[in-house]
């Protein structure tokens, strides 16, 4: 089997390759969105907590 | 011995070891995917009786559409311990899940219509199990919703977890739609879950992107509980530390 026929699919690739594409996508976009999420989490609460530490201070 | 399950229900404990199990099932769902989908593609035949190579797509539909109901059960169990034992952390499960539970709903019914467009010719059609399917659909996102509609946590918490198990009547709509008991009374669009007659090759490695989508699930709720937590904790003396330590 070569590649250009395992992508082929025997005339399904479209569907086939539509299908897991999209699933691909969701789970990869997913993983990335959550760890994004957690990037701005900790950016806002360190700014917080720095904010807090300089009213203190004051 | 006796473990103390409930000194995990804290935040403060849970954390850290949702973050020490998170990479463990990260690993696994990328074992197991490779592994299914080798298993899937290369170890089974390319044309079954009628249905030709797009049948594949079950590797995926499968495993999506058993998650998106599953997934709904279990953010339904954590709410009601959330009612019951008025426990922070199950509220924040529960919240966590709902994404996950919706995007495996939405790869079930798009990887649904693909199959649907190549067997029977149409990509929607308003059949009991898809209208159930996308009513779950909207179930998971109502949830979301209505949570991040009300401002005070808590109350947010209660009112969506009321509406999740309101909403648990979906699940046993979906599956009884999909295994039919009485198949004269159901068209016979959609095959039974059976595994009797299926091809073992076939079996072996939808199981095994079962699994995988389940490590899958596991590993992505625990990274965002853990945002959650953060989040929801932003007060508390250990998050503090924990800004001082951690990356």
């Amino acid at each position: 089997m070569t590649v250009s026929e395992f992508f082929h699919a025997g005339g399904y690739g479209f569907y086939l390759w539509g299908s897991f594409g999209m699933t691909l996508l969701l789970m990869a976009g997913e993983v990335i969105a959550v760890k994004n999420q957690r990037r701005t989490i900790l950016k806002r609460l360190r700014r917080m907590m720095r904010l807090n530490a300089a009213e203190v201070d004051e | 011995m006796s473990i103390n399950w409930f000194k995990y229900s804290s935040p403060a404990t849970f954390y850290p070891l949702a973050g020490k199990l998170v990479p463990w099932f990260a690993w696994l769902t990328a074992i197991l995917t490779l592994a299914g989908l080798y298993w899937g593609f290369f170890q089974t035949p390319d044309v079954l009786s009628e249905q030709k190579e797009y049948y594949r797509i079950i590797f995926i539909h499968v495993p999506a559409a058993w998650m998106s109901m599953w997934l709904y059960f279990v953010l339904v169990c954590w709410a009601l311990a959330g009612l019951v034992f008025n426990t922070r952390l199950s509220y924040m499960m529960a919240a966590a899940i709902a994404p996950t539970g919706a995007i495996a709903t939405f790869i079930a019914l798009w990887t649904g219509a693909f199959w649907g467009k190549t067997s029977w010719g149409t990509w929607w059609d308003w059949d009991p199990r898809m209208t159930s399917e996308l009513i779950l659909l909207f179930l998971y996102v109502g949830y979301m919703a209505l949570q991040s509609a009300i401002d005070d946590p808590r109350r947010a918490d209660r009112a969506s977890a009321l509406l999740a198990i309101v909403g648990l009547v979906c699940v046993p709509v979906i599956f009884w739609s999909v295994n039919c008991p009485d198949p004269t009374q159901c068209a016979a669009l959609h095959q039974r879950s059976g595994t009797g007659k299926m091809e073992s090759n076939i079996l072996i490695a939808m199981l095994v992107m079962v699994f995988a989508f389940w490590m899958y699930a596991f590993a992505v709720i625990l990274m965002r509980v853990r945002n959650i937590i953060l989040e929801r904790e932003r007060h508390a003396t250990w998050v503090n530390e924990l800004l001082e330590t951690e990356k």
